[in-house]
C-alpha cells in the first residue's frame, strides 16, 4: 500500500539514536506538523527523517468466517501514509498479542517498535461489530489510551479511520484527519474519444470513491460546505459555465448563479449562509460577489477592472482572501466583507501568486506560486508577506488545507497525466497519490466530519 | 546539370559556385518540371476555372471567412496579435452586413497557473476579440463570449508548441 523511500539500515541507525533520546524525540513530536493522509496507492515520495515506528499487530477476529475487515492493514495505512509513522511488516512480527496480558514489552523493543497497537474484532450480530484497540508506549512498558467503538458493517472502514485518528491525535497532539472526505474532479476519454468530466468524493485515503456528478462538458472549482453536506462547483453543462450547490446524501441540486458571463470561484462562508463567488456579469470584467443562498441577495465586493477571482474566506467570515491582477500580474489580496472595505496586498514575493487558500486558523495561505515557467504550491505569511515554497513540481496546482492545517493537498503532473499529492505544510513530507484512471485534479479536502 | 554548372563557372567564382549550387538546382528542376508538366498543368486549371465560375465571389470569400475562426494569443495576455488584425476585421465586417448572425466567442488559456485565473484570462481573450469585431460594425447583440480557461485544450502536450495553440479564442458561428 505503501512505500517509505529510506533504507533500512538508516532506519535501525536512527532508532538506535531515538531510543537515547527518547523524551527530546517525544516532545519534537508535538511539533512536527504533518498528517496523514492515505489514499490509493500512496506513495510517500519525501518521508519525515524521524517517522516513528509503530507495529499495529493484525486484530484477533470473532465471528464467522474470514475477518469482517483487516482493521489493522487499513490504521497501518492510515499512519504510514502520513509519513510521520513507519509501520513494522506483520511478517516481521515474532508474535501477535490480541489482549494486553499476551503483550512482551522486549519482544516489541528488539524490533525497534516504539508503538505497539493490539485489538480485536468481534462480531455481534450480522451487522452489529465490536471493535477494540489498545495503544502501548512500548519503551515505557506502559498503555496509553484505548477504546472500543460498536459499528454496523458499512462503517468498519470508518472505525478502522476513527481508530487511526485517535492514535494519530495521542502520539502527534494533531487531531487526525483519516476520517474525513476529499472531493476532486476527474477526466476520462470515453470510447468514441469525447471527454467525460467527474465530480469525485472519496475518503481521505482513497477508498470509497463516488460519483457526485458526470459530465460531458467541464467540471471545476469544487467547494465544500462547512458542514460537510454540500458540494458547490462549477459545471459547463449548459454550454456556459454555472455555479451549483449540491446536497450529498440526497444529490438534489440548484443552479445558485448560471448569470451572463463567468460564474466561477464559489466559496462558502465559514456559516454556511453565504457563498462568495466570481461573476463578470455583460461587461467581462471578474469581480468577487456574495450570494446569500437563502434569500438569494447579491453583494459585489470588488470592483477593479483587473481579474479578482479565487475568492476564500477567513475563519471569522469577516474578510476574504482573493486574487487579482490589478498590480500586473496574479497577488493575493484581502478584502472585509463590511460595505466599502478597500482590498490590501498580501502577497509581495514573486510575480505570480494565485488559488490563495486559507489554513483553517487562518493564519497561513496557501497559494500557487509561478516563476520561469514553473508552478508550485507555497505558503505566504500574511502578517508579514514571507513566502515558503513547499513543493517541487513544474505544473503543482489547487492547494487546499487538511482540517487539521498540518497538510495540503494538491494536483501535479505525472508522466502527462494529472496526481493528487499532498505535502506538510512545514514541506517535510510529501505524498503522491496515483489514481486508477484518467486524469485528476483539483483536490479539495473537506472539514472534520459533525457529529 | 551540366550547363547549369558551366553557366556558373563562368559567371562567378568557384566559392560563389558553391555556394549558389544547392539554389540553383532545385530551380532548375522546377524549370524542368514546370516544362514536363506545363499540358497537365494547363488543361487542369482551365477545369478548375470553369468549375469556379458557378461560385459568386462573396460565397468563396465567406467560405474563407469561415475556414479561419482561431486567433491565437502570448502567454499571459489578451492582446491581440498584430497577424489577427485582418482576420478579426473580415468577421466584423461580415457580422455588421449580416446582423442576424450570431458569434460566439470561446476564450481558452494554456493549462499553467490556476484554473480559475484562467477562466478570467479566457474572457478577456473573448472580450478583447468581442471589442475589434465591434469596432468593425458587429452588434454587441450579435456575440456572445463563454471562457473554458483551461478545462478544453485542444492540444494535450505540455510544451511551447501545445501551449501556443491552446491559448486562443475560438469564433463560433450559430
Amino acid at each position: 500500500m505503501f512505500r517509505a523511500v529510506k533504507s533500512n539500515q538508516r532506519i535501525a541507525v536512527r532508532r538506535r539514536r531515538r531510543i537515547s533520546v527518547r523524551g527530546v524525540v517525544a516532545a519534537a513530536c508535538l511539533w512536527c506538523a504533518a498528517v496523514g493522509n492515505a489514499q490509493l496507492n500512496v506513495t510517500i515520495t519525501d518521508g519525515q527523517d524521524e517517522a516513528v515506528p509503530i507495529a499495529v499487530v493484525p486484530f484477533g477476529w470473532q465471528g464467522s468466517g474470514p475477518a469482517a475487515l483487516d482493521l489493522a492493514g487499513v490504521i497501518g495505512a492510515d499512519l504510514g501514509s502520513s509519513g510521520r509513522f513507519a509501520p513494522l511488516a506483520t511478517s516481521d512480527m515474532v508474535s501477535r498479542p490480541t489482549q494486553a496480558s499476551q503483550v512482551n514489552f522486549q519482544q516489541w523493543r528488539t524490533l525497534d517498535a516504539d508503538y505497539l497497537v493490539i485489538g480485536t474484532l468481534t462480531e455481534d450480530t450480522a451487522d452489529n461489530f465490536t471493535a477494540v484497540f489498545q495503544l502501548f508506549d512500548v519503551l515505557r512498558g506502559e498503555s496509553l489510551t484505548g477504546f472500543r467503538l460498536q459499528t454496523g458493517r458499512a462503517d468498519l472502514r470508518k472505525a478502522a479511520h476513527r481508530i487511526s485518528d485517535m492514535i494519530f491525535q495521542e502520539l502527534t497532539g494533531i487531531p487526525g484527519v483519516f476520517s474525513t472526505q476529499i472531493a476532486y474532479i476527474s477526466e476520462e476519454r470515453r470510447p468514441d474519444n469525447s471527454k467525460l468530466f467527474r465530480l469525485i468524493v472519496s475518503d481521505a485515503d482513497g477508498e470509497n470513491a463516488q460519483r457526485i456528478a458526470e459530465s460531458g462538458q467541464p467540471l471545476m472549482s469544487p467547494a465544500w460546505s462547512p458542514d460537510a453536506r454540500r458540494l458547490a462547483y462549477v459545471s459547463f453543462e449548459g454550454g456556459a459555465s454555472a455555479v451549483y450547490v449540491q446536497t450529498l446524501r440526497t444529490g438534489t441540486r440548484e443552479r445558485v448563479s448560471g448569470r451572463a458571463g463567468v460564474n466561477g470561484s464559489p466559496a462558502f462562508s465559514p456559516d454556511g449562509r453565504l457563498l462568495a463567488l466570481t461573476l463578470s456579469r455583460d461587461a467581462g470584467n471578474l469581480d468577487i460577489h456574495t450570494l446569500d443562498l437563502s434569500t438569494q441577495v447579491l453583494r459585489q465586493l470588488t470592483t477593479d477592472a483587473a481579474i479578482d477571482t479565487e475568492a476564500t474566506w477567513a475563519p471569522d467570515g469577516r474578510s476574504i482572501y482573493f486574487m487579482s491582477d490589478r498590480a500586473g500580474g496574479p497577488q493575493v489580496y484581502r478584502v472585509g466583507t463590511e460595505p466599502g472595505a478597500r482590498a490590501q496586498r498580501v502577497s509581495f514575493d514573486g510575480v505570480y501568486n494565485a488559488r490563495p487558500r486559507l489554513s483553517p486558523d487562518g493564519k497561513l495561505v496557501a497559494v500557487v506560486y509561478g516563476q520561469n515557467n514553473t508552478y508550485r504550491i507555497g505558503v505566504v505569511d500574511p502578517a508579514n508577506g514571507e513566502l515558503q515554497i513547499l513543493t517541487n513540481g513544474r505544473l503543482d496546482e489547487s492547494p487546499s488545507f487538511a482540517p487539521n492545517g498540518a497538510q495540503i493537498i494538491y494536483a501535479t503532473r505525472q508522466n502527462g497525466r494529472g496526481v493528487l499529492a499532498s505535502v506538510s505544510t512545514d514541506g517535510r513530507i510529501k505524498t503522491q497519490i496515483a489514481s486508477v484512471a484518467g486524469d485528476v485534479r483539483e483536490p479539495v479536502w473537506g472539514p472534520f466530519p459533525r457529529p | 546539370m551540366k550547363s547549369s554548372l558551366l553557366i556558373l563557372l563562368t559567371a562567378a567564382t568557384l566559392s560563389v559556385a558553391a555556394c549558389n549550387r544547392s539554389n540553383t538546382l532545385p530551380e532548375d528542376a522546377n524549370a524542368g518540371a514546370d516544362g514536363a508538366g506545363a499540358d497537365s498543368g494547363f488543361s487542369t486549371n482551365t477545369q478548375g476555372g470553369g468549375g469556379d465560375i458557378s461560385v459568386s465571389p462573396l460565397e468563396a470569400e465567406r467560405q474563407r471567412l469561415m475556414q479561419e475562426l482561431v486567433v491565437y494569443f502570448d502567454y499571459d495576455t489578451a492582446d491581440i496579435l498584430p497577424e489577427f488584425n485582418a482576420l478579426l476585421a473580415a468577421h466584423g465586417q461580415f457580422l455588421a452586413q449580416n446582423p442576424n448572425t450570431q458569434l460566439r466567442l470561446e476564450g481558452h488559456a494554456d493549462e499553467r497557473g490556476s484554473r480559475e485565473y484562467n477562466i478570467g484570462l479566457g474572457e478577456r481573450r473573448a472580450q478583447a476579440v468581442r471589442r475589434v469585431l465591434m469596432l468593425q460594425g458587429a452588434g454587441g447583440t450579435q456575440l456572445t463570449t463563454v471562457s473554458y480557461g483551461e478545462e478544453r485544450p485542444t492540444q494535450t502536450g505540455s510544451d511551447d508548441e501545445a501551449w501556443r495553440l491552446n491559448r486562443r479564442v475560438e469564433l463560433v458561428y450559430r
